[in-house]
């Protein structure tokens, strides 16, 4: 009875999945402004980075605040890769995605036997090891960073001079596929483990090695998707330096909307995104220019307040109302 | 390099080191009494070294003579975040983890942008201060004033901690209440106050780091950041809940830090920190001091 239901969940999942793609997609034919265009290229993007992130975050309960690192090497992959070898950025985001899957596996390693905050802590440190390297290596580019310059409309070099419509449809691409990673995850064999470990974190130790394995394989997908984020920015908005990809606002910036949607939920991180990003836009360019300081304050103490009353997230309010109707 | 050089080096990285602890010692003793980690740390030393700047600003206080005074406002605001925030988010029957670091780190981001708002971006610093901008010369060690005397306060501050924590009764209810917090209660000691008193004292140390830090260092919104990853570095490195280990963990990260900046550029000196703080934790996951 219950397998019947859940994959009815599922299978309903999936076509809400579906639906929500399509409309999306639809958008842009109505919406014409830049502007708003702009943050929902950058709000698809976070939906996409947030459920990679939530793979390792939420699901394994490893919660790394040192994404950035993934993200900053995706895009900076691709940037030399395209601007000192003349390779297409589609190759560059693979090999990105390719090396900090390996990354993430050799470091998975040593900080997945780490406890709670010692394992944050671990992540924050590594990134920020890394920005340094960055902020210093000149032929990467150092704190100037890299400029990738933009000539032509180009598919093949994922390069667009007037229209931001083929960004927006990689970004909603990009966001699909690491749904469509979460859900196909959730039900696997590793899936039942982390939910097992969550529940009962005893039963970690009688797994033990095959749960450390489910990890690191967690890890390596997390960082893999994060660095295709990482890559896309890249090309979005043709400039990076380490501030801008590999500083340790953009980890917390990657994990937030998983934490306000609901940690560890398949739907949290798409909720979280669609309402934290264009809060966070807009009150920056409402109030941010002259009010300064007031984003900080809004988006801190939206953080506050879910954590502390929704520690489910605010898809709590959505899947009580559920259980609800259940019920009746 | 001169064996001067180096030892001119490893001199201020011991007296940067003891500070270190100083700023860090609270977070261990917060992270002992309750096991939550406070990630907004770093804008509480922020906080106090604004605390320090407008004393000094309006009332024309030295630093030395506001740190009582920014102590004890640290202590109250310590204890108020506790009381207002951080009881609630120990609650949490959910995703404890997540609540506990999002809880405070949310806090922090709220702290910067008020800073940002009533205090504005600008970098400030505290122009003719008792200490600031003098070194005397030990054997032909020069050695910062500032940093001299932020030293041997925060051995002070150790020593009277130790006797604190050891000889006096709300001491060894910081002590019981660690060890057992259930146990605690059952005989009549009220957790919660004992919770809010420790953050208050946990507060008020970085009060104290923060009113030497602002003599010699600028005063800006985001000044917490650079040495919040510090000072968790030093609470790792020492182990987490140990007040020696703050203290060891501390002289430790100094001197790392000085000999980074000997043999790399300066503006890769952290890089060493982190390093050392990797290889100790894989080594050790509780860091060299840690018995939790």
């Amino acid at each position: 009875m219950h397998d019947v239901t859940h994959a009815k969940q599922r299978r309903r999942d999936l076509i809400l999945a579906a639906v929500f793609v399509a409309l999306a997609a639809c958008v842009p034919l109505f919406v014409k402004d830049v502007y708003v265009q702009n943050i929902m290229v950058l709000t698809l993007m976070y939906a996409g980075l947030s459920q990679s992130w939530n793979i390792l975050g939420g699901y394994c309960g490893q919660i790394s605040l040192g994404h950035a690192l993934y993200f900053g090497l995706g895009a900076y992959v691709t940037a030399i890769l395209l601007t000192k070898f003349d390779v297409l950025p589609w190759f560059g985001m693979i090999a990105g995605g390719l090396i900090s899957a390996l990354i993430a596996l050799a470091l998975g390693y040593p900080t997945f036997r780490l406890g709670g905050h010692y394992f944050a802590i671990a992540t924050i440190v590594i990134a920020e090891i890394a920005y340094l390297l960055f902020l210093n290596w000149d032929w990467a580019g150092a704190a100037l960073g890299i400029d990738i310059m933009v000539r032509e409309d180009s598919w093949a070099k994922f390069q667009f001079t007037r229209s931001k419509l083929p960004y927006f449809y990689f970004a909603l691409f990009f966001a699909a596929v690491a749904w469509l990673v979460t859900w196909w995850l959730e039900n696997s064999k590793w899936g039942y483990w982390w939910r097992a470990v969550k529940d009962n974190p005893d039963a970690a130790e009688s797994l033990g090695v095959v749960v450390f394995k489910s990890k690191m394989g967690a890890g390596a997908i997390s960082a893999f998707l994060t660095a295709i984020g990482g890559a896309f920015y890249a090309m979005f908005v043709s400039y990076i330096d380490p501030e801008s990809v590999m500083s340790f606002q953009f980890s917390l910036l990657i994990s937030l909307p998983a934490v306000l949607g609901g940690i560890g939920t398949l739907w949290g991180p798409v909720l979280g995104a669609v309402v934290l990003i264009p809060v966070t836009e807009l009150t920056r360019s409402f109030i941010g220019g002259s009010g300064r300081g007031v984003d900080l304050i809004v988006y801190g103490g939206l953080i506050v307040i879910v954590s502390l009353t929704r520690p489910d997230g605010l898809l709590g309010l959505f899947s009580r109302k559920r259980k609800k109707e259940a019920v009746r | 390099m001169t064996a001067e050089t180096i030892i001119q080096s490893l001199a201020s990285g011991l007296l940067m080191g003891l500070l270190y602890g100083l700023i860090a010692v609270g977070l261990s003793l917060i992270f002992g009494l309750m096991n939550i980690v406070n990630f907004a740390h770093g804008e509480f030393l922020m906080l106090a070294m604004y605390g320090a700047f407008f004393l000094f600003s309006f009332f024309a206080l030295d630093p030395l003579l506001s740190m009582p005074l920014v102590a004890a406002g640290m202590f109250v605001f310590g204890a108020a975040i506790y009381l207002l925030i951080v009881r609630f988010a120990m609650r949490a029957k959910t995703n404890v983890g997540m609540v506990q670091i999002f809880a405070t780190f949310g806090l922090a981001i709220v702290l910067r942008g008020l800073a940002q708002y009533f205090f504005t971006p600008d970098y400030r610093s505290i122009s003719h201060s008792w200490l600031g901008g003098k070194t005397i010369s030990i054997g032909g060690i020069f050695l910062p004033v500032p940093q001299l005397v932020g030293a041997g306060l925060a051995i002070l501050a150790f020593g009277a901690l130790y006797f604190f924590i050891k000889r006096t009764d709300f001491g060894r209810a910081l002590e019981a209440t660690r060890e057992d917090a259930g146990a605690v209660a059952l005989v009549g000691i009220d957790q919660n106050r004992v919770f809010a008193l420790g953050w208050g004292l946990g507060s008020a140390l970085v009060g104290l780091a923060g009113a030497i830090m602002a003599t010699f260092f600028y005063i800006y919104p985001d000044v917490g950041a650079s040495f919040a990853l510090i000072a968790y570095v030093v609470v790792a490195l020492g182990g987490f809940g140990s007040v020696f280990g703050a203290f060891a963990g501390g002289i430790l990260v100094g001197l790392v830090e000085a000999s980074t900046a000997l043999i790399m550029p300066p503006s890769l000196k952290a890089v060493g920190i982190y390093a050392v703080y990797l290889l100790v934790v894989f080594i050790r996951p509780r860091g060299l001091f840690g018995s939790i």
